[in-house]
């Protein structure tokens, strides 16, 4: 058994850590990351010179990485930086498009995500579907040659900069995956920074990648679910850092609070759970590309639902007042942390998805 | 045993919402209604209607203006205020310095500032917290030294609420550096126009401002503004404690929250179904439904035991704990409740979906109401307030 990380991905972990601390600190993030285009597309670019993207892309796909552990990597600084950049659209649509990578199209639209010259997002749910496939509604129709979708997306990651949209749309074979510009959209800061959009699509000509990709886009969300589980325990780990330092130097009663064995347990409790979230990360990783990858991605998502709400109320908690303010940069990761487990489904659609896996 | 309010009690209980029918403006209650920010204006407006019916100070005597309500009466009336969606009484001139001024002011001061209060001619706000001085409020460093007859101000307040529309400040400051840090506090009001004095705003997590710091820099107040005896300052707080603790409970909110969470989940649809027949999701309301059930009895059995005369004890501490704790998780469902639509919720979306209003600050208010559990002394002060009184001889 061996638990540490490859060579190159140390490579790429440190070198990201170093970007994102010598070029995305705290002021530079919450600059960009409430305000539109809700990141910074300098940046974005920068980082796609470093590789990132590529890491999440298999080396038959034209990338350098594209495993579990690559993602966990990339997505765990992510984390720790707080970074706002809309890297969870991409990675969907980077696995959609590899899933289709029969052409030459589609080899192409890679390369250019990877380089940024494009930005990728991906439409799927819905405001009636939010967070599960089964009730999809925006319908693809097909005249002649010529493809059409109409219907509402919503919770569009990355789709206020997104040049590239790929859809998701009910065919005559079940799910098909479509690319097309909305009729209308309407881009929104997320409470915990980034960017999300709504999108209306109004008899909007479109491009067919495939009528039946149901098995595919469920694979995306789980690599999705995985690379918000390693996001969350970086973010989660950062802050779990900063809350003992805080109780460590604050001083009520003439003594550091950290002294108070009633916060000594709590922040114990924290610790346990970004350990357990490490390890049923590092498992869902390693899980990813087998059979069971959705039982195990499930699982991880579940319980990184459940520590990120404790870690971020407990943390905000125990830093008293300063803990709630916009300048104390510990109240922006317990933003994301909470707002987390929003996203590809929360704690309870992973039971339900458990639970029907099971019978 | 009978748990009904008596038949005076419902009597007075229609009296409130046939009230709040007539004089709650539509515009107020829909702002209640979708937990918007109020303006000043909004609450000046509010102040005003319920003065002009006398039921403005509900903590007062009747012989200073107040309403002289029972403890039963004033939870009634705010139950049914939080039902209706009215705006909550902002409570820092009304429910904390009314109250000091009737016990320990002056003849002078209770005729001059009372009035001025429910006429809404003062806005005040509360200047105990210091960056130093948060749960061991005592340890506080403002100074204030006699100089003739004024006093100079030097320090720093902060979390000040609302300050923003404040004109007046009561201050807990230090006018003994020696001995015991709690004999040396004294109660002073201050005027904010007073030369030396800044606020700046203070930006919350979720984006709002309603707190604030206050820097006081050799700032003169008469000697008058005193309240009580000099030094008597945190005698004055611990009464004022016992003042801010009517109404903990916030059980007028909790059932509203809740009301408006079971309403979501009719209108909210997963898989398929509504989120009201998604058994995982409504175990968690109705256990919640539960909790705030006890809650309700818990705190009319102190309302009543405070009726009947009984001094509050360690019960306000567990009902500020459970009070705030279920508000803020029936906050986190209704957040949960809009899944991947919480974090970003477009306005169109509301009006296209048919959802309530206030799904469009679910988060916000979530975040928001992280305050509960801090303020008003912490949660885990209270738990220590607790733990010495079951543990105690
Ligand atoms: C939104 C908001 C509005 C406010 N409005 C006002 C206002 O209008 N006027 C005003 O004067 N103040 C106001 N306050 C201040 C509030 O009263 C303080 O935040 C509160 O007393 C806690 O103090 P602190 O923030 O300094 O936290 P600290 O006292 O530093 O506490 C940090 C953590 O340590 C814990 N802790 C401290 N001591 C102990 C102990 N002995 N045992 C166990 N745990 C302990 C606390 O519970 C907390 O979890 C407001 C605060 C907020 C957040």
């Amino acid at each position: 058994m061996d638990f540490n990380i490859t060579d190159d991905r140390r490579m790429l972990s440190e070198s990201l850590r170093r970007y994102l601390s010598d070029q995305y600190n705290a002021e530079t993030r919450n600059s960009v990351a409430y305000v539109a285009p809700y990141h910074s597309p300098k940046h974005w670019q920068e980082m796609a010179e470093l590789g990132v993207l590529s890491a999440l892309v298999k080396e038959e796909d034209g990338g350098f990485g594209g495993t579990g552990f690559d993602i966990n990597v990339v997505f765990e600084e992510l984390g720790r930086a707080l970074c706002p950049e809309p890297f969870l659209g991409s990675l969907l649509a980077l696995q959609l498009l590899a899933s289709f990578n029969t052409s030459k199209d589609a080899n192409k639209e890679i390369a250019a995500i990877v380089s940024g010259e494009q930005l990728a997002a991906v439409a799927i749910y819905e405001p009636h579907a939010p967070d599960s496939l089964s009730d999809i509604a925006t319908q693809a129709t097909q005249a002649g040659e010529q493809w059409t979708l109409t219907g509402e997306k919503t919770a569009v990651y990355g789709g206020p900069s997104a040049t590239l949209i790929l859809v998701v749309a009910q065919t005559a074979d079940g799910l098909g995956l479509f690319i097309a510009e909305p009729s209308a959209q309407v881009a929104k800061a997320n409470i915990d920074g980034g960017g999300t959009s709504s999108m209306s699509f109004n008899n909007t000509a479109a491009t067919c990648i495939a009528t039946s990709a149901q098995a595919e886009i469920e694979k995306a969300l789980d690599t999705g679910r995985l690379a918000l589980c390693a996001e969350a325990v970086g973010t989660a780990d950062v802050l779990l850092e900063m809350t003992i330092e805080y109780l460590k130097q604050r001083q009520q009663f003439g003594v550091v609070i950290a002294s108070f064995q009633a916060l000594q347990h709590r922040l114990v409790d924290m610790a346990a759970e970004v350990v357990q979230a490490r390890s049923i990360t590092v498992l869902a990783a390693a899980k990813l590309d087998e059979e069971d990858a959705s039982r195990h991605v499930a699982l991880a998502k579940n319980l990184i639902g459940r520590m990120a709400t404790l870690v971020a109320e407990e943390s905000t908690q125990l830093h008293g007042g300063i803990g709630m303010t916009w300048e104390y940069s510990g109240s922006h990761y317990s933003k994301r942390l909470i707002m987390l487990d929003h996203q590809l489904g929360d704690r309870f659609n992973q039971v339900n998805r458990l639970l029907k896996m099971a019978s | 045993m009978d748990l009904s309010f008596t038949t005076e009690e419902q009597a007075f209980r229609d009296e409130v919402r046939s009230f709040l029918d007539t004089s709650l403006t539509p515009e107020l209650a829909a702002k209640g209604a979708a937990n918007l920010e109020l303006t000043k204006t909004d609450m000046e407006q509010w102040h005003a209607l319920l003065n002009a019916k006398g039921w403005l100070a509900v903590t007062w005597p009747v012989e200073h203006g107040g309403t002289g309500w029972t403890a039963v009466q004033r939870h009634i009336f705010e139950e049914e205020c939080a039902i209706a969606n009215a705006p909550r009484i902002v409570p820092f001139g009304l429910n904390m310095l009314g109250p000091v001024l009737i016990k320990f002011g002056s003849e002078a001061q209770q005729a001059e500032i009372l009035p001025r209060i429910l006429n809404g001619d003062d806005w005040w706000c509360q200047g105990y917290s210091e960056p130093g001085a948060g749960s061991d409020l005592a340890s506080l460093k403002t100074r204030a030294v006699r100089d003739g007859d004024e006093y100079v101000i030097n320090g720093q307040k902060t979390w000040t609420t609302l300050g923003q529309h404040a004109d007046k400040i009561f201050c807990l400051v230090r006018t003994l550096a020696e001995g015991k840090p709690q004999r040396g506090i004294s109660f002073v009001l201050v005027d904010l126009a007073t030369p030396g004095i800044e606020m700046r705003p203070i930006k919350l997590l979720e984006g709002g401002h309603e707190v604030n710091e206050v820097f006081f820099t050799d700032v003169r107040v008469p000697a008058g503004n005193l309240v009580g005896e000099e030094n008597q300052g945190w005698t004055i707080a611990k009464y004022l404690l016992t003042h801010e603790r009517t109404n903990i409970a916030g059980v007028g909110f909790a059932t509203r929250d809740m009301g408006k969470l079971k309403e979501l989940t009719k209108q909210i649809k997963r898989n398929g179904q509504y989120l009201s027949e998604d058994t995982l999701f409504m175990a968690q309301v109705v256990e919640l439904e539960a909790d705030l059930e006890a809650m309700r009895i818990t705190n009319l059995r102190m309302l009543q035991s405070a009726n009947d005369g009984a001094a509050p004890g360690p019960e306000a501490s567990m009902l500020k704990i459970k009070g705030t704790v279920i508000r803020q998780k029936i906050n986190a469902l209704y957040r949960s409740a809009l899944g991947p639509h919480a974090a970003a919720m477009p306005q169109d979306a509301i009006a296209h979906d048919g959802l309530p209003a206030e799904a469009i600050n679910a988060a916000a208010t979530y975040f928001n109401n992280r305050k509960l559990s801090i303020f008003g002394g912490s949660n885990e002060i209270q738990r220590n307030i607790i733990a010495n009184d079951i543990l105690k001889g």
